[in-house]
């Protein structure tokens, strides 16, 4: 045994260990989270890793996310190459591809040289990048990015001298095949000495090993954890699109919410690990993108720091996780800024879940600390006392109707109960709306009814804001009702009710069929139950889409499909439309609560509708409505342009 | 030290409606409420807890159900409610209902020395305030009403100091404890229950107190002891008015046509 192998040795046993502890140290901390069963359907579990993970499905979605996706699999390929080198230093004659046949051999040099070149240059793409164009956030330009960016590079300069050297020493077999390095052996000096020319790749073979083992080192305390967590974090992804949060048990026992880190999900721990840091999900924030102090990336990263801080709890001073303003906490405010409209979800590369981190925060502050922005106790007073966010009497539940014949549900004689929700029987302007679907469902023939005064609030502000327990009352409630009552099938008109009857109501296993509106009317045109006179009367119709429509439930087409038969045209999208769409404001809570920093989440949107010519904006949900008509008078546009319920518009083009 | 804080269910009156043919109050199916201005005076009386150290007892006259108001005052943080209840104080006028509540602080007051008895202003379905001042006479306490702000209890020298609202002005006063506290709305924010405290108030004790415990002379209390009598309840003629614009109107518009209309009625001096 050479005293390089000795040397090798002790090198990579100590470099082994100490990763080995790092990786216990650290994952260990993910144990300490809440239990969360991720290990139910491998098969699919795993077919979501091959898709996501290694087809890297969601990060090519971005220009540059080809850049990582070579990096990647240039990664994978040379992770194969990294392991022969090792072994290869620790037995050189036991270990090598060398030994094997000349045509695999050369097959594996040829791929592996191609690969480093291929790593190199996205190595040297993103270097740029981040120097001339970086993306918006700075964690991109971080140190931490440039050390691994210069590990990477130098880790493929070192392959390329060591193989460089040994190609002009003439003890490479393969060296035809290795193009790239076999260029690098024809700019060495032809007249360079053989021991040189050895000496030169044993420094090579040095570099390379040292700043090998240095990478692997150096992942679990930077970002590039992720390259250790995201595989398994798409392994470990939600089965089902997240349409909702946990529920929670009350018993005296326990406690409620996540006031402390080890209190998540060991999930929502592991995500934390897996974050890229790209910053996607604060590119399509809306409290990001208008000016609040909100960020979701920082929000996991808070919480990765947090953990890391406070998981060994090795006695030092706590960090607060909640209520804290520097790195590690999440301050109260950043946590009511979430309106769920779940665009991060949607665009995160590996599948992090914001959402419900903010709620299990959100939880906390309402029920174990009754700490909320003022504006919130009204609200739930009013939810609790009288079943509806505006605390007006539930008498005046069927005002909307007093100029019409309402029949109420009667089970058996009645199909469907149309649900009217709580904006659709207060709100001034959103009657209108309910007297429009009324219309439809009236021209459509379809047997419903309503539940009149005893309708009561589905409880939907009242879930995302935290506030599980009264939610959890009125959930059981309802839930009684529409079972005493026989109801089955249900139409509602508030896109907040629907996901809430229909995804939400699941977990108390409810069983119901809840339709929207828009796929309610979509059906009907289809079937030819209704006649419409389509006419440019609204103009450029603009479509907004509703989060809890869109991204929570993927209504996309339905919409769109009944704006074009009721106009004879197809909906004006804006920039950011379907999936993407960009959220009015209202969601999560945010309809009863002012917008204390930055600028306006609603007018921001007015803005892209502007930008395209909306003469008419078509929304539907009785919040998006709200949102939109304030926006428009605060840009002095309520005259030009209206908002109008998608059920309006089809009203409107019913031929008498 | 003891606070005893006095609350009331009542109707939520704002959903009580008036039966168009019989002209009478249509209670049916109305939910009860924790009289809202008693919430302002369990909200203070918690707060001199927070801040004193006193203890919270919380006493209220009304049938069984009432113990669901009481429920919720432990949830709040009382520290004991006492439901006071039986069919002998039933009818009861304000003079037979202070007669009740009186009796109860003093037994209260016989095992723990009494700081303050705490009052709202007046309950939402009988509109008089004139329990408290009751309360306060019969007991011979001080007897603070209107009170907007506590500026301190002084546990040395016995005595407290409050800001009372008067029309146009306000009014500092100080009184020698035990004292009866009449206190308005916007003298706090009350605050909301964590879940934790829930649940504890869900199976917490709420004690009950008839007349055999208490040993209140029956002619004082209920129909007997009351010295006014209720012989009809109906809604005053309201004279419609007309309504101008509709809801969706702008409120610009709707303020100017307002304005419109004053200065033809010649309502304003401009
Ligand atoms: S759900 Fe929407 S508002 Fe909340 S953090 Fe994600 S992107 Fe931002
Ligand atoms: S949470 Fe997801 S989208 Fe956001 S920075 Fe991390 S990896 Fe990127």
């Amino acid at each position: 045994m050479t005293s390089d192998v000795i040397a090798f040795i002790v090198v990579f046993a100590a470099a082994i260990l100490f990763f080995s502890w790092s990786c216990y140290r650290r994952f260990g901390l993910v144990l300490k989270g809440r239990p969360d069963n991720r290990f139910d359907a491998v098969h699919k579990r795993f077919w979501n890793m091959l898709f996501y993970a290694f087809g890297q499905r969601r990060v090519v979605s971005k220009p540059f996310g080809i850049n990582h996706f070579v990096l990647f699999w240039a990664f994978m390929v040379l992770l194969i190459a990294n392991a022969e080198f090792l072994l290869n230093g620790l037995a050189p004659d036991v270990i090598s591809y060398s030994r094997l046949p000349d045509g695999a051999y050369f097959t594996l040099a040829c791929i592996f040289d191609i690969v480093s070149v291929l790593a190199l240059l996205s190595v040297i793409l993103a270097v740029i990048r981040r120097l001339t164009f970086p993306p918006p956030h700075t964690e991109a330009r971080s140190r931490d990015a440039f050390i691994i960016l210069g590990m990477v590079g130098f880790l493929m300069i070192a392959f390329f001298g060591m193989h460089a050297s040994e190609i002009a020493r003439g003890t490479e077999r393969a060296a035809d095949y290795m193009f790239i390095s076999n260029f690098g052996a024809s700019i060495i000096p032809s007249g360079a000495s053989v021991g040189s020319l050895e000496t030169a790749a044993n420094v090579f073979w040095w570099i390379h090993a040292v700043v090998l083992l240095s990478f692997l080192n150096y992942l679990p305390y930077s970002k590039h954890m992720h390259v250790l967590a995201s595989i398994p974090n798409c392994f470990f992804k939600s089965l089902e699109k997240i349409k909702t949060q946990s529920r929670e048990e009350f018993a005296r026992e326990n406690t409620f919410g996540v006031g402390q880190v080890e209190q998540f999900p060991w999930k929502g721990l592991f995500d934390s690990y897996a974050c890229t840091e790209c910053g996607r999900c604060s590119d399509v924030c809306p409290a990001t993108f208008t000016g609040k102090p909100l960020e979701p990336r920082l929000l996991i990263h808070d919480i990765k720091v947090n953990l890391l801080k406070n998981g060994p709890g090795d006695g030092g001073e706590v960090l607060p996780l909640i209520g804290g303003d520097g790195e590690g906490s999440v301050s109260e405010e950043v946590l009511w800024e979430c309106t769920t409209c779940g665009a991060c979800m949607e665009v995160c590369p590996v599948f992090i879940e914001h959402v419900p981190r903010i709620v299990d925060m959100r939880r906390n502050l309402v029920e174990m600390k009754a700490k909320f922005p003022e504006e919130l106790l009204t609200l739930f007073e009013n939810m609790e006392q009288r079943s509806n966010p505006w605390g007006i009497a539930p008498a005046e539940r069927t005002k909307w109707a007093a100029d019409i014949n309402v029949q109420p549900f009667e089970a058996g004689k009645t199909e469907y109960l149309f649900y009217i929700g709580c904006a659709g029987a207060f709100d001034a302007r959103n009657r209108h709306t309910t007297l429009s679907v009324v219309k439809i469902l009236d021209a459509g023939g379809v047997s419903w009814g309503t539940l009149g005064r005893d309708e009561l609030c589905c409880g939907e502000s009242l879930r995302r804001l935290g506030n599980e327990y009264v939610f959890d009352n009125m959930a059981r409630e309802n839930i009684k009702m529409f079972e005493e009552k026989g109801i089955k099938k249900i139409i509602t008109q508030c896109p907040h009710c629907y996901s809430t009857l229909k995804n939400d109501y699941k977990q108390y296993g409810a069983d119901l069929e809840v339709v929207h509106h828009t796929e309610f009317i979509n059906s009907l045109i289809k079937e030819g139950k209704l006649k419409l006179n389509a006419s440019g009367d609204l103009g450029n119709v603009v479509f907004h889409d509703s989060c809890y429509l869109g991204r929570y439930n993927l209504i996309y087409d339905a919409p769109r499909q009944v704006v074009a038969a009721a106009t004879g045209k197809a909906p004006t999208e804006m920039e950011r439309n379907r999936d993407k769409a960009f959220c009015c404001g209202a969601g999560g809570g945010r309809m009863w609560m002012e917008e204390h920093e930055g600028t306006l989440i609603n007018v921001a949107r007015v803005e892209e509708a502007l930008e395209k010519k909306a003469e008419t904006i078509c929304v539907c949900c009785p919040y998006c409505m709200t949102m939109f008509d304030d926006g428009l008078k605060d840009k002095d546009a309520a005259e030009e342009v209206r908002v109008l319920d998608l059920a309006e518009i089809v009203a409107k083009a019913l031929s008498e | 030290m003891l606070v005893v804080a006095c609350v009331k269910q009542v109707p939520d009156t704002t959903q009580v409606k008036v039966d168009p043919v019989t002209g009478t109050l249509i209670r049916e199916g109305v939910p009860f409420i924790m009289n809202p201005y008693d919430t302002h005076a369990l909200e203070e009386s918690l707060r001199l807890k927070d801040k004193y150290g006193f203890r919270v007892a919380v006493i209220s006259m009304g049938p069984p159900t009432a113990e669901v108001t009481l429920r919720k005052t432990q949830a709040l943080g009382a520290d004991e409610a006492i439901l006071l209840s039986d069919r002998a104080f039933g009818g009861a006028d304000t003079l037979a209902t202070s007669m009740v509540l009186a009796e109860a602080v003093r037994k209260l007051a016989e095992k723990e020395e009494l700081a303050i008895i705490m009052c709202g202003r007046q309950t939402i379905d009988g509109d008089t305030a004139q329990v408290g001042p009751g309360i306060a006479s019969r007991l011979g306490c001080s007897q603070l009403t209107l009170v907007d702000r506590i500026e301190e209890v002084d546990v040395k020298n016995k005595q407290v100091k409050v800001r009372r609202k008067l029309e146009g002005r306000h009014e500092i006063v100080v009184a020698p404890l035990p004292a009866m506290i009449a206190v308005l709305r916007e003298i706090n924010n009350p605050r909301y229950p964590t879940v934790p405290m829930r649940l504890m108030a869900e199976d917490a004790d709420i004690a009950l107190w008839d007349n055999k415990e208490m040993n209140i002379d029956e002619q004082t209390i209920g129909l007997k002891g009351s010295a006014t009598q209720v012989r009809k309840i109906f809604s005053p003629e309201r004279t419609k008015g007309q309504i101008l614009g509709d809801e969706t109107d702008k409120p610009e518009d709707v303020a100017r046509s307002l304005i419109d209309k004053m200065k033809e009625k010649d309502l304003l001096s401009l």
